[in-house]
C-alpha cells in the first residue's frame, strides 16, 4: 500500500506538490491525469525517491521509502521516466538483465535468466533481443525499456508517460499489457496517462491532479465525466458510452 | 559452419565454439606480438643467442621482459580506463587525457618534485594519483553543474581545463627547470623501462582488476542517473569510486611510462562498435586490444630507426589519431 502525507515539493518557491493525505488504490492500473504542470510526474518521482520532498513523505506498507535501503526499495518499486536517450549502446537483452540488478547484483542466476525471457516475451522482443538500442525505433525501445521494469518484477511499477513516441497499434499493445501484467500478476501499476481514451479503457482507478493538488480519487468509471475533465482541463470535453464503452471527445 | 552440418547442436554449443575460436585467435596474435617484443630491440635476440650468449639472457630479463610487461599492463589499463570513463561521463569523446586527468596528475607530480625531491617512487605514485583525483572530480563537477547539449562539449572542456593545468605546470618547471623532467612524463616512451623501474605499474594492474569487477555498475551508472537509481543503485558513489579508480591509474601510468595517447580514446569506440557498451560484455576485448595495439606501436618503433627506439608516444599518437579521425568522419558523415 502507498500512503501519502503531507507532501509537498516546491521548485523555486513554487509548490507544484501539495497533497495533504492520499491512499493510492491497491492493484490494477492507476492512472494519473491532469493538465501540465499539475504535479504528475513530480508525484511520480517522489514516490519512487528520485526527488525529496520539501515535507511529509511517501509510506510503503507503512514504512518511509526515504528509510528504504536502495537495493530493497528497487526490489518492490521499480519506475520509467519518461526520458530515455541512451548514449550507451547495449543490446535489448542486455538492458532487459539490467532490470534484474537490485536481485542479484549482477550475477544472475537461472531464475534471473528466466525473468529476463519472459519480459522480452511479454512485450515481444525476444527475436529482437540481440540488437541494439541505437538501432531499433522509437517504439521498440521504449518497449524494451518497459521490459526492464517487467524483469524487475516488483510490486509496485511506476511509468511516467509510457505511450509517448509510440504509435497507436503499440500505445494499445502497451496498456493492454500493463493491464494484464496487473491482473494476472497481481502488480500495482501507476501511470501518467494523457489521452483520455485510454485512461477510459484500461485504468482501474484514477487521480486527478490540478496545480500541485489531488483534485478527486475515484474509479475509472467513475472519474471519466464531462464535469470533472472540463474542471481539470478547463477546456469542453464530451463523454459519450457506445457499445457499453466510454469515449472522450477532447477536439471541441 | 561444416562442422554444424555433420554434429547437431544448440544455439548456445555453437557460440561457446566461436567464443573460444575467437579467444584462440586473439591469444594467439597477442602471444606473438609478446614474443616478437621480447627478441626485437637495439640487440636482436634469437634462439641461438639465448643458447650461446649469456649477455642475450641479461638482456632479455632485464630489459625485454619488464618492457613487454609494462606495455601489456599500460596499454590493458588505459584501454580500460577509457572505456569506464565513457561510460561514467556517458560520452563517447573522453578518456583521462581529455578530462584533465593526466595534465593534473603531472602537476601532482611536478608539486612533488618540487616540495619532496627525495620522496620514494611510490610516494611520488600517490602525489600524482592525488593530483588526477581532484582535478578528475573538478571536471565531474564541472559536467554536471553545466548541461551541455553537444556530445563534443565535455571532451573540450576536459582539454580546455587540462590546457590550463597544463600551462602552469610548464610555467612552473620552466622557473624551477625541471623542463626535461616534464617531457619525459608527457610523453610516453617504454625504452625507459628496465628490471626495479616499472613495478608500480603492478599497482595500476591491480587497481584496474578492481574496475573490471565493477564493471556492471558503471554500464549501470552510464544508463542515467534516475534509472540507475531506480535500480537500487547510488550514482554518485559510483562516480566517487571510478574516479578513485582512475585516478590511482593514471598516477602509476605517468609516474612509470608516461601517458600513452589516443589508446583510451580510440579502443573502447572500436570495440563499441562491434560488441556495444556491456562493459563485462566488452571489457575483455578492450584489454585485448589495448595490449595489441601498445605492443604493435611499440615493436614498430623499435623497428623503423633500428637500432634508435621511436617513442610510442609518436607511433601510437600518429596511428591513433588516424584512426580518430576516421571515427569521427563516419559518424558526423553519416
Amino acid at each position: 500500500m502507498i500512503e501519502i502525507e503531507n507532501l509537498r515539493k516546491s521548485y523555486a518557491g513554487l509548490p507544484v506538490v501539495d497533497i495533504p493525505a492520499l491512499t493510492m488504490p491497491q492493484g490494477g492500473v492507476t492512472a494519473i491525469i491532469g493538465p501540465n504542470g499539475a504535479g504528475k510526474s513530480t508525484l511520480l518521482s517522489l514516490i519512487g525517491r528520485l526527488e525529496t520532498p520539501g515535507g511529509g513523505g511517501v509510506f510503503l506498507d507503512g514504512e518511509n521509502v526515504r528509510s528504504f535501503r536502495s537495493t530493497d526499495l528497487a526490489k518492490r518499486l521499480a519506475m520509467l521516466k519518461q526520458d530515455n536517450s541512451l548514449t550507451a549502446r547495449l543490446t535489448v537483452a542486455d538492458l532487459v538483465a539490467f532490470g534484474r540488478f537490485p536481485h542479484c547484483n549482477g550475477r544472475p542466476t537461472d531464475r534471473d535468466r528466466a525473468k529476463v525471457s519472459e519480459a522480452l516475451e511479454l512485450v515481444r522482443m525476444t527475436e529482437l533481443k540481440d540488437r541494439f538500442l541505437d538501432e531499433l525505433s522509437g517504439g521498440q525501445r521504449q518497449r524494451a525499456f518497459i521490459a526492464m521494469v517487467l524483469a524487475q518484477d516488483t510490486e509496485y511499477a511506476l511509468f511516467d508517460e509510457p505511450l509517448n513516441s509510440l504509435d497507436i497499434s503499440h500505445a494499445v499493445a502497451v496498456m493492454r499489457l500493463l493491464h494484464s501484467v496487473a491482473r494476472t500478476m497481481g502488480k500495482t501499476i501507476v501511470v501518467v496517462l494523457h489521452d483520455l481514451n485510454f485512461v477510459a479503457r484500461y485504468a482501474d482507478h484514477v487521480i486527478a491532479m490540478k496545480a500541485g493538488r489531488v483534485v478527486e480519487t475515484a474509479p475509472a468509471s467513475h472519474a471519466i465525466r464531462e464535469d470533472l475533465l472540463k474542471q481539470l482541463y478547463d477546456t469542453d470535453v464530451a463523454v459519450s458510452t457506445r457499445d457499453g464503452r466510454t469515449f472522450v471527445d477532447v477536439y471541441g | 559452419m561444416r562442422l554444424r552440418a555433420h554434429i547437431p547442436m544448440t544455439n548456445g554449443a555453437q557460440s561457446d565454439l566461436r567464443h573460444l575460436r575467437n579467444a584462440l585467435i586473439c591469444g594467439f596474435v597477442l602471444a606473438v606480438l609478446s614474443v616478437a617484443s621480447l627478441l626485437v630491440g637495439a640487440t636482436g635476440i634469437g634462439l641461438v643467442s639465448l643458447m650461446s650468449d649469456p649477455n642475450a639472457w641479461d638482456i632479455l630479463l632485464i630489459s625485454r621482459v619488464p618492457r613487454t610487461a609494462a606495455l601489456i599492463i599500460a596499454g590493458t589499463s588505459s584501454a580500460i580506463m577509457g572505456a569506464i570513463v565513457q561510460r561514467l561521463v556517458s560520452n563517447r569523446f573522453v578518456e583521462p587525457s581529455t578530462m584533465g586527468t593526466i595534465d593534473c596528475a603531472s602537476f601532482g607530480l611536478l608539486l612533488g618534485l618540487l616540495f619532496a625531491p627525495n620522496a620514494a617512487p611510490m610516494g611520488r605514485m600517490l602525489i600524482a594519483a592525488a593530483g588526477a583525483w581532484i582535478g578528475t572530480a573538478f571536471f565531474m563537477i564541472l559536467l554536471r553543474t553545466v548541461p551541455l547539449k553537444s556530445p563534443l562539449m565535455p571532451p573540450l572542456l576536459g582539454i580546455a581545463f587540462g590546457g590550463v593545468i597544463g600551462a602552469m605546470t610548464s610555467f612552473i618547471a620552466y622557473r624551477f627547470d625541471l623542463m626535461q623532467s616534464l617531457s619525459a612524463w608527457s610523453t610516453a616512451d617504454f625504452s625507459v623501462v628496465l628490471k626495479e623501474r616499472y613495478e608500480l605499474l603492478y599497482i595500476a594492474a591491480a587497481v584496474t582488476g578492481l574496475g573490471w569487477l565493477l564493471a556492471d555498475r558503471f554500464t549501470l551508472a552510464g544508463l542515467g542517473d534516475n534509472v540507475a537509481r531506480g535500480l537500487g543503485l547510488n550514482p554518485l558513489a559510483v562516480l566517487a569510486i571510478g574516479i578513485t579508480i582512475v585516478a590511482g591509474v593514471s598516477g602509476a601510468i605517468v609516474v612509470t611510462v608516461g601517458f600513452i595517447p589516443f589508446l583510451g580514446l580510440v579502443v573502447p569506440n572500436l570495440i563499441a562498435r562491434w560488441r556495444g557498451d556491456n562493459l563485462r560484455r566488452s571489457l575483455p576485448l578492450v584489454a585485448w586490444l589495448g595490449a595489441a595495439l601498445t605492443l604493435l606501436c611499440d615493436i614498430f618503433g623499435r623497428l623503423v630507426f633500428h637500432p634508435y627506439d621511436l617513442p610510442i608516444g609518436v607511433t601510437m599518437g600518429v596511428l591513433g589519431a588516424v584512426i580518430f579521425l576516421g571515427m569521427i568522419l563516419r559518424k558526423f558523415g553519416r
